[in-house]
């Protein structure tokens, strides 16, 4: 009987649909990527489970890397969809301590999209390459009936060389190790979320979305002991650290307090009851340092534009188990642990 | 942010800790009424600060978890209708319903969206007249001004398709039966401040005497629930059960007359079913008879199909604090927040949810 | 229940059922109703649940939290004697 509450297990696979929970960056979306892509794509490179994967050609080492975009809306404050596209896929390379080179990107348009839109958009991805010292090589277009998409659909894909001797994943994480952020938390998230229908915020927060390259190259220029790099997109702070911890086998333990945050940000997260940690961000990295490296890596951080306001939040501990925890302001500690899917608004 | 920060000030939380050890002298069961308040003592630890004789159970103050399954039906029923913008707060969303949720809903094609206010819905009933908008009215007290004013706006502005999915809830009734059922531990409780900002706590006080239970009105920073927890303590320990306002700032004896008014033109006082707990008399509000109008049920003609909570889920004995979540057999096995058997485990601030991540934290602290 | 958060009343406009106010929180503003706060005047602080102000933040007992210690006698002696370190607001060593 269709109608009886299934006892132990409420939400079967069989007849499931995809949610918009399983593109959150939370429990969720890791269990769509355990069950359905991993195991049909079971390369050593998705087993590092890293913003990109590294291939040997024995010789120079190339990162190659894909991301899609749906953002709505496809302008918001500090960006857009094109901006964007190249952004997160330059970051996903610079994560692996690769040097962008080449985008490849497909545009799925909607019948009906207006091409001045489309026109503002192309124009932003080309000034965004620039920037970020890429050049977009190849590309698609289709067309998807009217109402079968919202406007504008992107994938980016990347491919970068690896500088000589980097080789950062969350396997080299240790204990003692330093946990920096490049800056404050939850300004893609709450901007978009601000423009949104519905919940009608006055701000003038704008998305971070930046290219993270240039930080990671004076990184790397300067010798310093970076065991990792993530950076932080859906899910926020709390899931890169989450997946790193349970990937490293570590505990990661932050300091509430030193985490940065916006007025801006802690005011809509404060008013809707959301999380900052969870919040998504478009052009931040986490960086897990070894110890002695940790004060030379800060100050080079904040030094640089990208990383103006960098701040070192937590270590790495060896824990009976494998997870984050967050001291309080109050000197307790209590779990970070990944939501189940997107971050919703409360009201208790 | 004045009125936040300050609140959180972790010398005089040491302060606050220091004197409730010092005030304890034997075992005592609190609850707290209000899942805000559950929220804040898991986000800040504040149970893991309290000497060991004090029990502190989190009772069915989430209005989401106790909102019966039939609404939540519904709600998913009107979400599937085409022309139907079903509009909720956020958190109501992953509550299961004998079928699915209201998430599920969405994926399924329902027009299902999140606001801040039902005001914000009021505003879309007026930027979409070719739809019916429909606000999911759930909450306590505090939440129903709210819906109230926006089917009072509705009215004066001649909006024809806005209703309401009443479900609200009342927070004495429910005490009450806690109170007055034999299995019953609680020996004080902290009255939930948002809650008495509307209503003021006169209502509690027949309560106290009638008991001989404490009750302390308290707000939700780290240093308002210390404060109530130790104020309830001491009326404890000297063998009081006065009503007292730790919330000061916000809560006066009469509440707010204006929003009282407001409720009082809009909704009456009816049985509710709680989920979990079953019917409790008088212990809801519904659309008054001049209000119809706005009703949902009546304007899309759905019928009351009261269901059992079916199922291994117990949470009604985990909202009365008779059962522990731990000691539920399905907990953290076959009930986690990614596949919820009940709303307690749903919600951040079901009391479930928050004894799973307080294990979760025994593993990694 | 209730996720109520204090802000800043910047602006107020409307009357009776209409009357709304502009309320900053942190760094984000949002308009807010204040039919059921008649007497919320702009620079009050109000608490906001849902959309709707529900009450008027009163400063004098906002300070006795920091004060309640000593008042009940309850306070710690050795903070008492000892002057401490940090932030104390209010009454308090």
């Amino acid at each position: 009987m269709r109608l009886d509450f299934s006892l132990n297990c409420p939400r079967p696979l069989e007849g499931e649909r995809v949610r918009l929970a399983h593109g959150g960056g939370g429990r969720a979306m890791q269990g769509l990527l355990e069950k359905v892509f991993f195991p049909a794509f079971p390369s050593p490179a998705t087993g590092l489970r890293h913003d990109a994967s590294v291939l040997d050609f024995s010789g120079p080492r190339l990162a190659f890397t894909t991301d899609s975009y749906v953002v709505r809306p496809y302008f918001f404050p500090g960006g857009d969809i094109g901006s964007l596209a190249v952004h997160g896929t330059v970051n996903d390379l610079a994560m692996a301590g690769a040097r962008p080179l080449y985008l490849s990107c497909g545009f799925i348009l909607e019948e009906g999209l207006p091409l001045e839109d489309l026109h503002r958009i192309v124009d932003s991805m080309a000034r965004a390459a620039d920037q970020a010292g890429v050049a977009v090589v190849t590309g698609d277009t289709k067309v998807v009936d009217r109402g079968k998409g919202d406007g504008i659909y992107l994938n980016t894909a990347g491919v970068g060389l690896v500088e000589p001797g980097v080789c950062w994943h969350p396997g080299q994480v240790q204990p003692r190790d330093a946990v920096l952020v490049s800056g404050d938390l939850g300004r893609h998230g709450m901007a978009i979320m601000a423009c949104r229908e519905g919940l009608e915020l006055e701000t003038r927060l704008e998305s971070d979305s930046a290219p993270l390259w240039g930080l990671v190259e004076a990184l790397i220029r300067e010798g310093l002991a970076v065991r990792c790099l993530r950076d932080l997109t859906r899910g926020g702070l709390t899931s890169a650290l989450v997946e790193i911890a349970e990937a490293a086998g570590v505990r990661i333990t932050l300091e509430e307090g030193a985490v940065p945050v916006s007025d801006e940000v802690r005011g809509a997260c404060e008013l809707l009851g959301l999380d900052p940690f969870a919040v998504a961000n478009e052009g931040r990295l986490v960086a897990f340092v070894a110890p002695e490296d940790a004060s030379r890596a800060l100050r080079l951080m904040q030094e640089h534009p990208m990383g103006q306001g960098a701040a070192r939040i937590g270590q790495v501990e060896s824990g009976p188990a494998s997870g984050v925890a967050v001291r309080t302001c109050l000197g307790t500690l209590r779990p970070l642990d990944m939501l189940s899917g997107e971050q919703l608004p409360r009201i208790c | 942010m004045k009125y936040l920060d300050e609140y959180r000030d972790p010398e005089t939380a040491r302060r606050y800790v220091q004197a409730i050890r010092r005030c304890v002298t034997r075992p005592w069961t609190l609850m707290e009424v209000c899942g805000g308040q559950t929220h804040a003592i898991v986000r800040y630890g504040l149970d893991r600060l309290l000497p060991e004789e004090v029990t502190l159970l989190h009772g069915p103050g989430c209005p989401v978890c106790v909102t019966p399954i039939e609404r939540i039906d519904q709600a998913v029923h009107l979400a599937g209708l085409p022309e139907v913008i079903l509009c909720s707060f956020g958190d109501m969303l992953r509550v299961p319903g004998s079928v699915r949720d209201l998430l599920e809903a969405r994926a399924a094609g329902g027009d299902v969206r999140v606001v801040y206010s039902p005001l914000d819905a009021l505003a879309l009933a007026r930027r979409h007249p070719d739809r019916q908008v429909v606000f999911f009215a759930v909450g306590f007290e505090t939440t129903a001004p709210a819906n109230a004013l926006a089917v009072a706006m509705a009215r004066r502005q001649g909006l024809e398709n806005f209703s309401l999915l009443v479900s609200h809830v009342l927070v004495p009734p429910a005490i009450e039966a806690l109170l007055s059922s034999p299995r019953n531990r609680v020996q004080g409780f902290l009255a939930a401040g948002h809650v008495c900002t509307i209503t003021g706590y006169r209502e509690y006080e027949p309560l106290a005497r009638r008991y001989r239970v404490p009750f302390v009105v308290t707000g939700f920073e780290p240093l308002d629930l210390l404060q109530g927890i130790l104020m309830c303590l001491h009326q404890l320990e000297e063998g009081r059960s006065e009503v007292e306002n730790q919330y000061s700032r916000s809560v006066s004896a009469e509440g707010n007359p204006q929003a009282r008014r407001l409720l009082d033109e809009v909704f009456e006082v009816v049985p509710r079913r709680w989920r979990g707990l079953g019917e409790i008399p008088a212990s809801g509000l519904d659309l008054r008879a001049g209000w119809r109008e706005f009703d949902a049920t009546s304007r899309f003609g759905l019928v009351d199909h009261p269901r059992k909570d079916v199922g291994e889920c117990r949470a009604g004995e985990v909202l009365a604090g008779v059962l522990s979540p731990v000691d539920c057999p399905a907990f953290g096995v076959r009930c986690t927040p990614e596949s919820p058997l009940g709303a307690p485990m749903v919600s951040g601030e079901g009391a479930c949810a928050a004894y799973y991540r307080y294990r979760r934290l025994e593993e990694v602290t | 229940m209730c996720l109520a958060v204090p802000g800043q009343l910047l602006e107020i406009r409307g009357e009776d059922l209409e009357r709304s106010g502009r309320v900053r929180f942190g760094g984000v503003v949002r308009e807010v109703s204040l039919a059921c706060l008649p007497e919320a005047r702009v620079d009050d602080y109000v608490l906001v649940h849902a959309g709707m102000a529900i009450s008027r933040l009163d400063a004098d007992e906002a300070e006795q939290v920091f004060r309640f210690l000593e008042e009940i006698g309850l306070a710690d002696p050795e903070v008492e004697a000892a002057p401490i370190g940090g932030q104390t607001r209010g009454g308090g060593a």
